[in-house]
């Protein structure tokens, strides 16, 4: 990656954190009542009008974002307001990012851990029994609302059989074993929905480069089928898994909100949606802010990754 | 020259016997507008050591019969019936499953277009040595080693640097220089080459073919060479089968057929190929027409609707491949072959109007019919 290319993307970064966060403060003065009263119903007058001033308030749309723009950049990501108290949001994010990023790591790892292995014996076997079998497969698990599904897992295999914690967060510290105990389901959860796209977009990669000369050489070597499909196939078919599962990676950080509410797990979306119920503007905008950032940040480790699995974009680059 | 009906041994013995036996080989494809016959009863003997050229315009099934040979046709879409007997075994009822045991060690290919045919995200020399290791049990180092001689072998400067290129940072001749050393990797006995050098510009095309004839010789290995130049073939092959709609339509040592072609096909073919002592602005001689439908294959000689001395009978009768009088070696099939009275009197017709042989024939209603002066 050249100084030119590094300055694109730091361009690229900060008019998608201009945009993202501008729109969601706009959307969220859109909303009716007054923030205040959500915020302190029980407070006095004073009170109130030392939050309403804390949160500037009483100053116009724009002047507000600007406040909170450069609040921001020099890294004061403003109050996280209780009943009783206030807090840093800073504080809160470093306690919700590992969650975020841990539910979403292990889902992703799940997802793909499945999709691929089905995915390329698919596409190997394309139009058999086994293809058609998986496609259905994949197209109900994609039509169940990851809100359904959780809720059957935890049913079932939570409540009825009492074989995984409903819900809840213990660290990897702590004790590894109930850290992953309760991870499950909602990975799970997770994980359902990408598995599907995950493996659709695989298998019809891979058979466009089955169709190609160089897989008919290796055949021709007399490389064994399996051989022929890992280690010739499937390297120059996942650069669309690669780009699908990095944007899933940084719309899942923050956005998997329904999942972390439903399995108690206090991360980024769990914050973010507990933000938005409560009128923390300040507190959601930097929310949001850390959530763009964190997206663009994952889509350039995908690009870097790019480079890892095809030569030619390797070169194209440096040239 | 031996026939083929000579019997196979059951036990080959090095340098003795054809290696290679194909009778009566038909090859057809499952389309939606109903089978494609792609080969159509092709018998063809090969000696061990020798070449054979296979050359015939796009869509005669000449790279379909090589692929077919090798086994290389997927499954689910292809048919084969027929004999192949290749070392004394029948192969005609392998799967994947057993030709694995012949691919890379005793037979490999090599693919028209060098662009494609590597791995891109591989470097080259591990594109060799997975063979090496994989059937020949080399260890990394030993591999390596291999692999570095084999590319030097096929020319390529500085082979240690190029071994971890990447095929994109070679230029097409020197990546058809690698897939030929990734189809000797493993000492083949028998080599298809096909079209290897249709994808390559001029100036490396003879350089490529020396290289396959130099490395053909010291190997002792057989080769198939396929292409749709008859010029390509000319010097290098002892012996060239002729095919159009996936039929053999002639068949002769070379000397043989260049001395004296039988079937008008392989008589345009030659035309087509421009000459040196051409005087400038001659007009290109090009076969007219197109190759028959396959699912549908037109009554008669396949060659008819485009062959410049068609009769009423080419029309209605398949010829069958016959020897010439006298030598057996020479076969073709056609019922007016050029030599034929009836087709000299066309020739000469035709020469006298000042139609060019290679232009379509008339009655075919096209522009060239009518383009004679």
């Amino acid at each position: 990656m050249t100084a030119g290319g590094l300055l694109k993307r730091l361009a690229q970064l900060i008019i998608t954190v201009l945009a993202v966060t501008l729109f969601s403060a706009f959307l969220l003065e859109l909303l009716p009542g007054d923030p205040v009263e959500v915020l302190v119903p029980f407070g006095s007058d004073e009170q109130r009008e030392a939050v309403r001033e804390d949160l500037d308030l009483d100053q116009p749309f724009i002047a507000r974002y600007g406040t909170w723009l450069s609040g921001f950049v020099t890294g004061d990501m403003g109050n996280y307001y209780t009943v009783s108290s206030k807090r840093p949001v800073w504080d809160r994010l470093k306690e919700a990012f590992p969650k975020s990023a841990q539910l979403v790591l292990y889902s992703q790892i799940l997802a793909l851990i499945i999709a691929i292995p089905v995915a390329v014996f698919a596409a190997a076997k394309k139009d058999t029994f086994f293809d058609r079998m998986s496609n259905t497969t994949a197209f109900a698990m994609l039509a169940i609302p990851n809100f359904a599904l959780a809720l059957v897992l935890q049913y079932y295999l939570g409540v009825k059989w009492k074989i995984f914690p409903t819900s809840g967060y213990t660290p990897i510290t702590e004790n590894p074993a109930e850290h992953f105990e309760k991870m499950v389901l909602p990975c799970i959860t997770l994980a359902v929905g990408q598995i599907a796209i995950y493996m659709r977009l695989l298998r019809s990669d891979m058979i466009a480069t089955l169709q190609q000369d160089f897989i008919l050489l290796a055949k021709a070597k007399g490389m064994r089928s399996k051989r022929i499909l890992f280690r010739h196939a499937l390297r120059p078919s996942s650069l669309t898994l690669l780009t699908v599962a990095g944007l899933n990676v940084g719309t899942l950080i923050g956005g998997a909100l329904i999942v972390e509410v439903l399995f108690q797990i206090p991360g980024m979306g769990f914050m973010l949606q507990e933000a938005i119920g409560q009128r923390q503007i300040v507190a959601f905008q930097s929310l949001v802010a850390i959530i763009a950032i964190i997206y663009v940040i994952v889509n350039f480790g995908v690009d870097l990754l790019y480079t890892v699995l095809d030569p030619r974009i390797r070169n194209e680059r440096s040239a | 020259m031996s026939l083929a009906d000579t019997a196979a041994s059951p036990v080959p013995v090095p340098g003795t016997g054809p290696i290679l036996e194909v009778t009566d080989l038909s090859t057809s494809f499952a389309s939606p507008r109903g089978r494609v016959g792609a080969v159509n009863g092709v018998s063809l003997s090969l000696e061990r050591g020798r070449t054979l050229g296979i050359v015939g315009e796009s869509g005669s099934g000449k790279s379909v019969l090589s692929r077919s040979i090798m086994g290389l046709l997927p499954a689910s879409t292809a048919e084969r019936t027929g004999s192949i007997v290749f070392e004394g075994k029948e192969l005609s009822d392998w799967g994947d499953k057993e030709y694995r045991e012949l691919w890379g060690t005793e037979m490999a290919m090599i693919f028209q277009d060098p662009m494609t045919a590597l791995n891109p995200v591989m470097k080259i020399g591990k594109q060799i040595t997975e063979s090496l290791r994989f059937h020949l049990d080399m260890d990394r180092s030993t591999a390596k080693d291999t692999a570095v001689e084999l590319l030097r072998s096929v020319r390529i400067p500085e082979p240690e640097k190029r071994f971890s290129s990447y095929p994109h940072e070679m230029s097409g001749g020197m990546r058809q220089r690698v897939v030929i050393a990734v189809a000797l990797a493993c000492g083949p006995k028998l080599l298809f080459a096909d079209e290897p050098t249709t994808a390559l510009d001029v100036t490396v095309q003879a350089q490529v073919l020396d290289l396959l004839e130099e490395q053909q010789r010291e190997r002792f290995m057989a080769m198939i060479l396929v292409t749709h130049d008859l010029g390509v073939v000319a010097g290098r092959a002892q012996e060239i089968v002729v095919m159009y709609a996936g039929r053999i339509v002639e068949k002769a040592p070379t000397r043989t057929l260049f001395a004296d072609m039988k079937m008008p096909y392989t008589e345009a073919l030659l035309s087509a190929i421009p000459k040196l002592a051409d005087p400038p602005h001659t007009r290109l001689a090009a076969i007219g027409g197109r190759p028959p439908d396959l699912v549908n294959p037109p009554e008669g000689c396949p060659f008819a609707p485009r062959c410049p001395y068609v009769r009423e009978r080419c029309l209605t009768e398949l010829p069958a491949l016959t020897p010439v009088d006298g030598d057996d070696t020479h076969l073709f099939a056609c019922h007016y072959p050029v030599d034929s009275p009836e087709t000299i009197e066309i020739k000469d017709r035709l020469t006298a109007q000042g139609l060019l042989i290679s232009s379509p024939p008339p009655g075919s209603a096209s522009d060239g019919a009518q383009d004679g002066r």
